[in-house]
């Protein structure tokens, strides 16, 4: 492929340290060199600030809950119009873009790979013919397995190599990335409309708790050498008092030491699992004890979950969540129970500054990212159609940038929130370096992308690189934040594996990308049993026989597969 | 003598089966047909295997008779199909559906033959 | 040779067991599957050549591909709003080109939803759908419920696999072990299987389900002694019935969407069971008719927003069903070129429709000579997907498989034609790709 040159860049490249340096960036054949010839193709950057392209580790992009969101919310699908042009298709969709919005918006955002936070295994075709469908970024998806059958019973029976062998089938089968774990057990029993109160609590009919599911899958993650930890929606999401089942779930973890240079554990959108109180009359921000207990310890990363004011569309694995959402708001209800795996629940929301408890969740996405002093154990999401659509990075960005602007946010809240949260005590400013973190580096290495060259700009990563119309040195975010948030939502340039696909903001190129899934040889004892058991259940109790249920190469047209062995110690 | 049923339409495994064939007598003999239980057959006088008119506000069709026990007194069903939808409502009623269920139908006996599936085709160019 | 773990690319049941033996590249024996599936499989003449005539009520005569093709596009890039119909009986990978092709041409798309449970998708809009895998109901439901469908009819193998006789982890006595009720209109096949049936009267399911969640929500004081042709205290036991099941099922069909009420009676359907779940367990599902029209709201949802009758005539996704399904927009006689694929307008649509259609030209691709192609001027026979041709489809519950191809045919896919199509168009419209 051809060369590329950017000169004048102001480079912020957190895993190679580098912070702000001006720098020249070489590109050829897609990665980045250390010098090129003359006669390449050259962006003068201008001074302006170069990002690795954004790398986002947890989104709802592709699969069965995006598509009920979509089919569900034709009021949804008529904002965000954009009428086809000669190089892109329409574009529709504001919490759930169709599949050429998806890539398109995150491409214009500089953002250049985004993983699917959770795939159903039977569903997963279904993930990958959307994901194939979506354009220019690289994409990956996290298998769910905290609530499946095959999971439960070899764990009850202290199977370990046995459940090893089952995740290494999952992960094929579903063509995933790593183990996404939600409510655990909470999936099982909601088959019967009920759910788990706690990590202590036996899924019925099964005899399994959610602290072994956790403990037992962290476990098993290791010995398979997974490039990503394991990645958990904690139980109780959403509960006044989820606090302590936090912290709780975090300890499960805490003597789990990996092979690989990373987390042992991975809690998501833990906003919305860091409420205090006993009911929503009492609830109060706990977000000091989450992030004091981040500071104390190493073996964890979260993110965000940050709640962006407007519509949302909430979709999540958590099946009890969902239907108490609707209920309460009295708003659609798409619930989708999954045989033998899990479930999954779809609803839309409206989060309104006026209702007090919107309003100090807004602020606890932020304060967990503010008083967490390690930049790089608190990732910048939205849990995208959650807590609002990612095209909010940019504000999320600048409110955590500029103690004025959440001033100016916070004078739009109703005062209900004022003496439940921590966010108007909060003094700290991230910089352009903190950010690059929060959204490209801190992703890459959590998710185990780094050695595949995602999340930075030295030499031998992918040539995604993002460049912002941002002087980094002549601007002030901490007052400037409206221009910087517009800058962060349109990049000047957008570079994807060495070749330009957004220019000022507008998609000029729509390659394909790449999907990543992770492939595990697992030799013990365990494969056959495990064998045993699947056989059985596809026969009895599955409605599909195994010999249509895995997904097939036609379905993942630009693979890269990342081979792991499983070892016992 | 004209009975005064509500019409509705639907599957059967035989038009189902002769999806595919629908150029053949095995389709006519599937789908073309109108229903009803042998209390209604004997208000119109018609017996089973002659032809009865069914008219709608939405246009008329002749079908042979069957008897079908399941139906209450005033249904007749006609499978789904080109018979059926020569007297079914067109207007969606601002939803997108036509009106293949709960139509007022006449229906009386008849000597004249039923349409294959070329001649009602034949009567829309 | 016999080939197994064959998907039947009939119905919404998307059956995966069958077995098919093939000989000297032709399908000889169907193993598991109903009638009408083995019907399919076995296959039917078929039109053998592309055919074209100017006069509907001419002869055609035999033309090639590439004619066809190329007249069928001209018709496509000159005319002002197109409708592109059908869908449901190809694979998704063919169905991707065909909102493509519609966006090229500034047309409609449309699909046998339109006839089906488009209504069901407006029922969605409105309040949702809580619902499962086939499986999930396999495993769990002890009460079954069909309203208005007939599944002994309509998915022979339904209550087999899935529904009825189904045994399951937590349903190891099968039928023994369900409460099966069937509320129709008329006492179909399948009510002479169920444990009950109830008989309500046409056109008010709507009124009897709102009964049903007053009383559930304990006021029967507001429900009269009769009900839609059913007793006060029919309701009333069915109410405790449905409270009483450790996981219910509804599964529902066209005497839903087609009767009076139609979306109505689905938002209406929904809203009870939202109301169930509040003392167990329950959920709903429509019972989708051709193998692939899962598929096709699929397709269309990830790639414009929208389910189903998208109208592209402004360069974006536009949805109004009511103004933009099939039949209202030919009963307006807006639409000046029908292009029908993979779907039979011409046998399913009311003939006032098709007679708008008649004044049009048309263009068929299909491998089977049908009502449709009686009002055709164009006609391009193509593979029998799932038979013929591999690629994906979507089962009643949105879990999406893998069709089989069992023989080899020299014949076109749908999605070759669409290409070339799509190509022709293009160079007319002087587009560049």
């Amino acid at each position: 492929m051809s060369e590329l040159l950017i000169k004048n860049a102001t480079v912020y490249d957190p895993i190679n340290g580098i912070n702000g340096d001006k720098m020249d960036i070489a590109v050829k054949d897609g990665k980045i060199v250390d010098s090129i010839g003359g006669g390449a193709q050259t962006i003068d950057a201008e001074g302006r600030l170069v990002y690795p392209g954004g790398v986002d580790a947890h989104t709802h992009i592709a699969g069965s809950k995006v598509n009920i969101g979509r089919i569900m919310r034709p009021e949804d699908s008529r904002s965000g119009i954009k009428p086809r042009t000669k190089i892109t298709r329409p574009y529709t969709g504001y919490t759930v873009p169709n599949v050429y919005a998806m890539g398109y918006r995150y491409a214009e955002m500089g953002y250049t790979t985004a993983f699917e936070a959770a795939v159903p295994i039977l569903k997963a075709r279904h993930t990958h013919e959307e994901l194939e469908e979506i354009p220019i970024i690289d994409k990956g998806g996290l298998t769910l397995f905290g609530s499946n059958w095959m999971v439960m019973d070899a764990i009850r029976e202290g199977d370990q190599e046995r459940l090893a062998a089952y995740v290494a089938w999952g992960l094929l089968a579903s063509r995933g990335w790593g183990i996404k774990i939600v409510n655990p057990g909470g999936g099982e029993a909601w088959g019967f409309g009920k759910n788990v109160s706690g990590l202590d609590d036996p899924v019925p009919n099964f005899e399994v708790t959610p602290r072994q599911i956790i403990r037992n899958l962290a476990e098993v993650n290791e010995k398979m050498n997974l490039p990503h930890s394991i990645h958990l929606h904690c139980n109780n999401l959403g509960v006044p008092g989820n606090y302590k089942t936090t912290l709780d779930s975090f300890d499960i973890c805490k003597d789990i030491k990996s092979k690989r240079d990373r987390q042992s554990l991975h809690v998501t959108h833990v906003m919305f699992n860091s409420l205090g109180g006993n009911h929503w009359g009492d609830f109060e921000s706990k977000t000091d004890v989450i992030s004091d207990y981040l500071n104390k310890n190493d073996f964890l990363t979260v993110d965000m979950g940050q709640m962006i004011f407007g519509n949302a569309t909430t979709m999540t694995a958590d099946g009890p969540v969902q239907y108490r959402n609707s209920t309460t708001f009295k708003a659609r209800w798409g619930n989708g129970d999954v045989e033998l795996e899990d479930t999954s629940g779809v609803t839309p929301l409206y989060y309104s500054p006026q209702v007090y408890f919107y309003g100090v969740m807004w602020a606890m996405g932020l304060e967990l990212a503010l008083l967490t002093k390690d930049p790089w154990k608190v990732l910048l999401t939205t849990d995208h159609p959650n807590g609002g659509p990612y095209v909010n990075y940019p504000e999320a960005m600048t409110l955590l940038m500029s103690k004025k602007k959440r001033e100016e946010e916070i004078a739009k809240i109703t005062e209900k929130a004022y003496d439940r949260w921590h966010i108007s005590g909060i003094e700290r400013e991230l910089d352009w370096y903190d950010i690059a973190i929060k959204t490209r580096a801190a992703h890459a290495k959590v998710l185990g992308l780094v050695e595949q060259g995602k999340g930075h700009l030295g030499i031998g990563a992918d040539a995604d690189i993002a460049i912002y119309d941002i002087k980094p040195d002549e601007t002030d975010a901490t007052v400037e934040y409206d221009r910087v948030k517009a800058a962060f939502r349109k990049a000047a340039y957008t570079i994807k594996g060495g070749q330009i696909v957004v220019k000022d903001g507008e998609i000029t190129a729509t390659p394909m990308g790449r999907t990543y899934w992770v492939r595990t040889k697992v030799d013990n004892d365990g494969y056959n049993r495990m064998m045993d058991d699947l056989k059985f259940k596809f026969k009895n109790y599955y409605s599909v026989n195994m010999a249509n249920y895995m997904v097939q190469d036609e379905y993942v047209q630009h693979p890269v597969v990342v081979e792991t062995e499983y070892a016992e110690v | 003598m004209k009975l005064n049923a509500t019409f509705i339409s639907g599957r059967t495994v035989d038009q189902g089966c002769n999806l595919e064939n629908k150029t053949s007598q095995a389709y006519f003999n599937a789908a073309g047909y109108c229903e009803m239980n042998s209390t209604d057959a004997g208000k119109i006088g018609v017996e089973p295997g002659n032809n009865v008119k069914v008219t709608t506000d939405f246009g008329t069709v002749v079908v042979p008779l069957k008897i079908c026990e399941g139906n209450p007194d005033g249904l007749i069903f006609v499978p789904m199909g080109p018979w059926a939808n020569a007297v079914v409502d067109p207007d969606t009623k601002g939803c997108g559906m036509p009106g293949f269920k709960g139509i007022q139908a006449e229906v009386e006996a008849t000597g004249e033959t039923a349409p294959t599936m070329p001649e009602l085709m034949d009567r829309l160019k | 040779m016999i080939i197994k773990d064959v998907l039947c690319p009939f119905c919404g049941c998307l059956c995966d067991d069958l077995a098919v033996e093939v000989e000297n590249n032709k399908v000889i024996d169907v193993q598991h599957a109903c009638k009408i599936g083995s019907s399919k499989i076995m296959g039917h003449d078929r039109i053998k050549a592309p055919m074209m005539r100017d006069d509907k009520k001419g002869e055609f005569r035999e033309v090639s591909y590439d004619e066809a093709i190329n007249e069928a596009a001209k018709i496509l890039a000159n005319s002002k709003r197109p409708l592109l119909y059908g869908w449901a009986s190809g694979v998704c990978e063919m169905m991707k080109k065909g909102v493509l092709l519609t966006e090229e041409v500034g047309g409609i798309i449309d699909n046998t939803a339109s006839v089906c449970h488009g209504p069901s998708a407006l029922g969605v809009h409105e309040k949702g759908m809580p619902t499962g895998t086939l499986g999930q109901f396999a495993n769990r439901a002890d009460v079954a419920i069909f309203w208005g469908c007939n599944p002994v009819q309509a998915h022979p193998r339904h209550m087999s696999r899935y529904s009825v006789f189904a045994k399951g982890f937590f349903t190891t006595k099968g039928r023994k072990g369900r409460k099966v009720i069937v509320v129709d209109v008329r006492k179909t096949d399948t009510a002479d299987l169920a444990d009950e049936y109830i008989q309500v009267n046409p056109g008010m399911d709507y009124i009897v389900m709102s009964a049903i969640r007053a009383i559930i929500a304990n006021h029967a004081d507001v429900v009269p002694d009769n009900v839609g042709g059913i007793p006060k205290e029919k309701l009333v036991e069915l109410a405790e019935t449905l409270k009483s099941a450790k996981f219910g099922i509804i599964y529902f069909g066209m005497g839903l969407t087609q009767s009076r009420g139609k979306y109505k009676n689905i938002d209406n359907a929904v809203s009870l069971i939202t109301e169930l779940n509040a003392h167990t367990k329950y959920s709903i599902i429509p019972m989708r008719g051709h193998y692939n029209v899962t598929g096709f709201g699929n397709v269309c949802a990830w790639e414009t927003g929208f389910v189903n009758a998208v109208d592209m005539s402004r360069g974006y996704p536009y949805y109004n069903p009511g103004e933009t399904c099939s039949n209202d927009l030919l009963m307006r006689e807006e639409i000046d070129a029908a292009f029908i694929i993979a779907g039979d307008a011409g046998a399913h649509f009311p003939a006032q429709s098709i007679a708008r259609m008649g004044k049009v030209p048309v263009v068929q691709i299909d491998p089977f000579h049908n009502p449709t192609t009686e009002m055709a001027n164009i006609v391009i026979p193509t593979k029998v997907s799932g038979v013929e041709l591999e690629g994906t489809a979507y089962r009643m519950d949105g879990v999406s498989l893998r069709m089989r191809k069992l023989v080899d045919v020299d014949f076109p896919s749908d999605e070759e034609v669409l290409d070339k199509i799509i190509a022709k168009v293009r160079e007319i419209k002087g587009a560049s790709s």
